[in-house]
């Protein structure tokens, strides 16, 4: 496992910075739901895994967080600050957004004051200036899913996992929180690995896409998505793109089967 | 409160100073005048419901009682000019309901030390939950009455047993509450705090009791109402030391003053209802900007 220093000062791209090594796993019941998967995911990567439900994708991102221990295989990553988005907001409902997006550095003994200023910053980021003291409850589920954005860049974690963190909004919401993933994505310089099981979503923000079979969970398939950073909500409407995102839904749908 | 949200200084201004405005002035003035007619749906029915029991009364008492036996049920401006007018009689209840409610708060004071220490190491501890709950349902099934005798033989007839009592009998709630509340906070919740490498202690103080305040608020809720009949029963066992309201409703039983009994039995009921509502206060503001049930009671 490498050191946080380490991981924060190695800038070049293609440094691996989060890496599966045969990962497998099996659950007690005797359900395998990850088998063989190796991959590794650098500095200036975003890197999305699609697959259909229950293939195992959040298992990979419970595996390389710590949050499950792996049956075989290694997972190289730095755990210290590991930047995880959840399904949910998970914002602590007593608290006010301010509150809930200083709770990181809280836990990791950051200073009251620099713990303030990294909230305010993060808040910004996201657009949530006007929101510092709302409770989640007054919030728009996109608007709580900025918050829970906002809390994880309080850390500046250099890997940032998200486990289909859009899937419960709208469809415009997720378009803008697509947009703005993609944005921080180029700002902040973390190292991303994103789950869902939308194609759209997938190619638009990702440098690559890899597609996941149904259990047990292996990657089958891997496309490189050539398009430009920034990238434009237009893109969604281009040819290229429409041809892409067509020829991982036929991967998906072979894996299926 | 650091950024403010609404830049209006017309429509931002907080006239009745009840707290902080969270940007939405219009809908709360809307409400405020709409309060007026709410107000009245809220407090009218009971109102002449209580004027029928009134006049119910009245007529028990001059139209079916005889006056030989009218102490059965005195009519309400007796009681109310001899229990509450006459100062000799009012002073001595307000007396005995002081000293029952010392006891009530300190049994309850200790309930909660109890209760929050127990239901503390129960939700650490799964063995440690397994161990005890058995034995706080049975202790919570024993009825009052049959451990009074035992109470008396262990701690005396004094203060410390009435206290017991309201201990005994105010317990269960508070742990069943508390633990419940402690293993409320969702799983997702938990695991970032797992991500995030908190301690046992900080999980407990971040996370765990923070989200079990409504859940505690409600057990105390229950556990304050039946600490005042802990105090009122343990009283009219335990005769020794201080008087209490149990004590008197005995004594004016037993003279068959029915004035000062009713009155008596009136503020017993006045006490508890007061512990109810400062309770539902405590809720609000504790809860009250973050949780749905804020402001459904009062």
């Amino acid at each position: 496992m490498t050191s946080a220093e380490s991981a924060l000062q190695s800038p070049e791209v293609g440094t691996p910075v989060l890496s599966f090594d045969h990962t497998q796993m099996t659950f007690p019941d005797g359900t395998e739901a990850v088998r063989d998967v190796s991959l590794n995911i650098s500095r200036g990567e975003f890197v999305t895994i699609v697959g259909p439900s229950g293939c195992g994708k959040s298992t990979l991102l419970k595996i390389a967080s710590g949050l499950l221990e792996a049956t075989g295989g290694n997972v190289t990553v730095d755990r210290d600050r590991l930047g995880y988005v959840f399904q949910d907001a998970t914002l602590l409902p007593w608290r006010t957004v301010l509150s809930n997006v200083e709770l990181l550095a809280e836990l990791h003994d950051i200073p009251k004051v620099e713990r303030r200023q990294l909230a305010l910053e993060a808040i910004e980021t996201v657009g949530l200036s006007g929101f510092v003291n709302h409770y989640p409850r007054s919030l728009s589920g996109g608007m709580r899913m900025r918050a829970s954005l906002a809390r994880t860049l309080t850390l500046k974690p250099p890997v940032f996992l998200f486990d289909e963190p859009f899937g419960a909004v709208d469809e415009i919401t997720r378009e803008h929180l697509n947009d703005e993933t993609q944005r921080l994505f180029q700002s902040e310089g973390f190292a991303g690995l994103f789950i869902t099981h939308s194609i759209a979503e997938a190619v638009f923000m990702s440098t690559r896409v890899m597609v996941m079979s149904a259990r047990p969970g292996r990657i089958v398939a891997e496309f490189d998505v050539p398009f430009e950073y920034p990238r434009k909500p237009e893109l969604r409407f281009d040819p290229e793109f429409a041809a892409l995102s067509g020829e991982i839904s036929r991967e998906l749908r072979g894996s299926h089967q | 409160m650091t950024i403010t949200q609404n830049d209006d200084p017309k429509i931002s201004t907080d006239d009745d100073g009840t707290g902080p405005n969270h940007g939405e002035p219009v809908l709360r003035g809307k409400k405020r005048r709409r309060s007026a007619a709410d107000f009245a749906r809220q407090f009218l029915p009971p109102l002449i419901l209580g004027a029928v029991i009134i006049g119910a009364w009245y007529y028990v008492s001059y139209g079916l009682l005889t006056q030989e036996r009218r102490f059965l049920l005195r009519p309400p401006h007796e009681i109310l000019q001899v229990g509450f007018l006459d100062w000799d009689h009012f002073s001595e209840i307000l007396q005995a309901l002081w000293s029952s409610t010392r006891v009530a708060l300190i049994g309850l004071a200790i309930s909660i030390t109890i209760g929050f220490f127990l239901a503390t190491i129960m939700s650490q501890t799964k063995i440690v939950e397994r161990a005890i709950f058995p034995y706080m349902v049975m202790l919570q099934a024993i009825p009052i009455l049959a451990i009074v005798p035992l109470i008396g033989f262990w701690w005396g007839y004094g203060t410390t047993s009435r206290i017991a009592v309201c201990v005994i009998i105010s317990l269960f709630p508070i742990i069943v509450n508390t633990l419940f509340g402690l293993q409320s906070a969702e799983r997702g919740l938990h695991d970032l705090f797992t991500l995030h490498h908190a301690s046992r202690l900080t999980r407990l103080r971040k996370l765990m009791f923070p989200a079990a305040r409504p859940a505690i608020f409600a057990g105390l809720r229950i556990s304050a109402g039946l600490s005042v009949i802990g105090a009122i029963v343990g009283d009219y066992f335990f005769g020794q030391g201080a008087v209490g309201i149990g004590q008197l409703l005995k004594r004016y039983s037993s003279r068959l003053e029915g004035e000062e009994l009713l009155a008596a039995v009136i503020m017993s009921s006045a006490l508890g209802v007061t512990v109810f509502l400062f309770f539902g206060w405590l809720q609000n503001i504790a809860i009250g900007k973050w949780h749905e049930s804020s402001g459904a009671d009062s």
